[in-house]
């Protein structure tokens, strides 16, 4: 009897997983759609390699790349390969690259076609009989958007959406829609065949340390938590700025424009995170609960507010690094009466009792000064000041800096007295690099999503629900912008801050950051 | 990477702390984008004739350096302090990190006091970890007080219970970090995942063998892992056996009426840890583990489905690896170490 309740008990709780750093993730086949493409090769495949090289795959493990280039099975595992070698983060050890890729499949054909599914199909059910097991099975689309539903629904008449005595998950890129109604449709047809909990919804932001560390940053410690409110906050920024232009990828950045590439899912959830009520619990339902009440909180500008609360541009010809550019409509590519916004910057207001009254300025564009990615928090400024200005900068408002890349950490600024003898103050930075405080950079994001997926912790993965929320609030923007073919698109010069026009949605002494 | 330097003979802590000081203030002058490392001070106690060696296994830790190294090297018929100093960062990146190493020759009769040495020169209120490879015990008494992580090799010892024996101790006074216990590290992920699903978990209840083979040199590792599951699968252990040079065996007794056959096997290999373990379940079930090419070699067998082989993939950390992944795990706490070591003492034949 003793016996049968220490197996009971056993089977309930894996007793040798207790102090793990790596807990152990089920056995699983992956599979690549688009694996010939710039994501799979820069980013996942070198992902998977670490991962390999770390001992953190599962003990059984099988990779399949489906794309539609005609490859036979060794000369993908060669493309994958050299991929590998040139993007991973460290040099790879030729015996796991070979056991990685050793056993590699690749399915070539279209993702309409059903005789590519009929042949997955059959190739992972030989590694489930190989290892007299059905293994678990993530499907991961890194293809085209407009491929997301279609390889969804053949996933489903072939039978490949549900394994029994397995989990199957499919985790799909961004854009999820390009926009509310797309997304919506979208949804509804991935979940006519799998359902919420199968589905991993990228947002590579997510994976970042960095952004996690904003919900330690918050939640975490005593000294920010009390000041989160309208009470000591005046306002917050979000900046996401890129010092390069579009590169090759005029085809899709003239659809898709600097709202939908960065801001409706990358700063909008930097957006949530920084604003969201502490969860219950670091459970994935619990945070992304959290995050979907918050979004459902920031009213969208109605058609009337879109012009004063948003302002788009293009970037015109300039100097960037000391280099001469062309502007975005001398882009190779790009239609010379292009309307596709380079340049996107919006007030928002999240309406709850914690935020009321506190705006929120969102932006992001190409060719700027700088590469940054960060959220600065300005508090109030304090409310009597017992010192003079005089021969000082002053007291300035506090700062909280939360940098994203290209260097992690946060930052304050305090206001400190200026040696010598007279009470002059001027703002000085408290820092937190992750370099100098952790003893090691970063992990990639993706290898952590990754894991996360197959592992099936959505925590970092965006839910339906969520992706509706965020929708919501980018779409009347678009319509806006849509509905106004005539006034001009206004232009600033590559290598600067942005337009002019984009300092008037900050109402008062309120200043962008410098970038 | 570049460096900054600084040296002098017969010298004293607050010279070589200001040297420090003045070292960091002019390097942040020339470049505010370079800010010092601030997570963990290491002090190493070695004898001089080794310092070379060990500074090699410090620079191939990896990614895991820590911010502060004070490498104390004890040299004979030395009654003088002589001191180096360096600071090593990359300015290539637009913020960038300092990393503070500090070489310290002295005499064995600095060792007593070695805190008033070192105590200067620590950065205060980060953690600080001591590892002392080639024993000096006084210097070990003498920096107690100020060690928060001891690191330590169990495997270093002449005999695994002695080894083992010291690590307990050590247990008493700080979190102590084994390399000898990090060398498992791989094997327990792998024995963890193997029986993760609900189904294979229900087997645990009913493993009747386990199987370590290890280089001659790692019998510490050998019996932490033993230790490790003993600990976890609540099995009454006993002293094992000495098969006199061919290993350890034993018996170990499970809740109900049967026994688990332990065995510690010698094995021929050229780097230090484990070579494969082996667990039998329920009528002749067997699951082994082998090093091999590019990860571990899993070979499976049961009587109905009869037997199958893959390759677990995973590259070898290399024993710098190991020391890396010990100065990290300072950082960190273990809560199942302690169990395995209070169980690994109990299966040293004779008590240990």
């Amino acid at each position: 009897m003793q016996s049968a309740a220490v197996a009971t008990e056993f089977e309930q709780d894996n007793p040798l997983i207790e102090g793990l750093e790596r807990l152990p993730v089920r056995p699983t086949s992956l599979v690549i759609f688009g694996a010939t493409g710039d994501l799979a090769h820069r980013k996942l495949l070198p992902a998977l390699y670490n991962l390999a090289h770390e001992g953190a795959l599962p003990e059984r493990f099988e990779l399949i790349g489906v794309a539609r280039s005609e490859f036979t099975h060794d000369e993908f595992r060669e493309e994958a390969r050299q991929s590998i070698e040139r993007f991973s983060r460290r040099q790879p050890d030729p015996k796991v690259l070979n056991g990685l890729l050793g056993e590699m499949r690749y399915v070539s054909g279209g993702f309409d076609s059903d005789q590519v599914y009929g042949e997955l199909g059959d190739t992972l059910r030989e590694f489930d009989q190989r290892a007299s097991e059905p293994l678990n099975r993530v499907f991961y689309l890194s293809t085209a958007p407009q491929f997301f539903p279609v390889i969804s629904g053949k996933l489903g008449d072939a039978g490949l959406s549900q394994c029994e005595q397995a989990e199957t998950r499919i985790v799909i890129e961004k854009p999820f829609g390009y926009d509310l109604a797309s997304a919506q449709q979208l949804n509804a047809q991935v979940l006519e065949v799998f359902d919420e909990s199968q589905v991993f919804r990228i947002d590579h932001y997510l994976g970042k340390e960095t952004v996690q560390n904003l919900m330690a940053l918050r939640f975490a410690n005593a000294l920010f938590e009390p000041v989160w409110n309208r009470n000591f906050i005046d306002h917050v920024q979000i900046t996401a700025a890129e010092d390069i232009g579009i590169g090759g990828r005029a085809g899709y950045y003239e659809g898709a424009g600097a709202l939908r590439d960065l801001v409706q899912n990358h700063m909008m959830q930097l957006l949530a995170l920084l604003t969201m009520e502490p969860p219950s619990s670091f459970d994935a339902d619990r945070v992304r609960d959290e995050k979907l009440k918050v979004l459902e909180s920031i009213v969208p500008p109605s058609p009337g507010d879109v012009a004063s609360m948003t302002v788009r541009a293009q970037y015109g010809p300039g100097t960037v690094g000391g280099k001469r550019v062309t502007g975005y409509l001398e882009e190779e590519g790009v239609d010379p009466h292009s309307r596709t916004e380079t340049y996107a910057a919006l007030r928002l207001n999240v309406s709850n009792w914690r935020w009321a009254g506190v705006p929120v300025y969102l932006r992001t564009g190409k060719q700027l000064a700088r590469k940054v990615t960060e959220i600065v928090v300005t508090l109030k400024p304090v409310p009597h000041l017992a010192f003079k200005n005089i021969g000082s900068i002053g007291v300035q408002p506090n700062q909280i800096i939360l940098t994203v890349q290209p260097d992690e950490g946060v930052s304050v600024s305090l206001g400190a007295k200026i040696p010598g003898a007279t009470m002059r103050i001027r703002p000085v930075n408290m820092e937190f690099r992750y370099g100098t405080s952790f003893l090691s950079e970063s992990p990639e994001a993706y290898e952590r999503l990754i894991l996360d997926a197959m592992r099936g912790d959505a925590t970092l993965f965006t839910r339906g629900d969520e992706i509706i929320a965020l929708w919501r609030i980018i779409d009347p923007i678009l319509q806006g912008w849509h509905a106004d073919t005539e006034s001009p698109i206004p232009q600033y010069q590559a290598g600067s801050a942005g337009p002019a026009e984009a300092d008037a949605l900050l109402e008062g002494d309120r200043r962008w950051r410098r970038l | 990477m570049s460096e900054d330097v600084w040296s002098a003979q017969d010298t004293n802590p607050d010279a070589i702390e200001a040297a420090m000081r003045e070292l960091l203030r002019e390097r942040h002058a020339a470049n505010q984008g370079l800010a010092p490392a601030r997570v963990l001070n290491l002090i190493v106690v070695v004898d001089r004739s080794w310092k070379g060696e060990i500074a090699n296994r410090l620079e191939r830790v990896g990614r895991y350096h820590a911010s502060r190294t004070i490498l104390c090297a004890v040299e004979e018929s030395r009654d003088t302090l002589d001191a180096f100093v360096a600071m090593s960062y990359d300015e290539r990146a637009g913020i960038g990190v300092i990393r503070e190493q500090v070489e310290i020759d002295m005499g064995p009769e600095h060792l007593g006091a070695l805190a008033t040495i070192v105590d200067p020169i620590v950065i205060a209120e980060i953690p600080t970890v001591l590892w002392s490879p080639h024993g000096h015990e006084a210097a070990v008494e003498a920096l107690v007080e100020m060690t928060d992580v001891m690191l330590i090799d169990s495997d270093d010892s002449p005999d695994p219970a002695t080894g083992l024996e010291r690590a307990e101790e050590e247990l008493s006074s700080s979190y102590v970090v084994d390399l000898a216990w990090l060398r498992t590290t791989p094997w327990r992920e792998r024995l963890a995942a193997s029986f993760d699903s609900p189904g294979r978990r229900a087997m645990l209840a009913s493993v009747d063998g386990f199987t370590v083979r290890h280089h001659v040199n790692s019998e510490a590792s050998a019996l932490l892992l033993a230790g490790w599951i003993s600990s976890r699968l609540r099995w009454d252990i006993r002293p094992l056996e000495s098969l006199n040079g061919s290993g350890l065996r034993g018996r170990a007794y499970t809740n109900n009426p049967r026994y688990v056959d332990i065995r510690l096997q010698p094995f021929e290999q050229d780097v230090p840890g484990l070579a494969g373990v082996t667990v039998a379940w329920q009528a002749g079930c067997t699951l082994s583990l082998d090093r091999a090419l590019g990860g571990l070699r899993a070979h499976e067998y049961s009587p109905d489905r009869g037997g199958q082989e893959w390759l677990v993939l995973g590259g070898s950390r290399g024993e710098g690896g190991i020391l890396g992944e010990g100065i990290r795990q300072a950082h960190l706490r273990d809560p199942t170490y302690a169990p395995a070591l209070r169980a690994a003492r109990e299966l040293c034949p004779d008590g240990g």
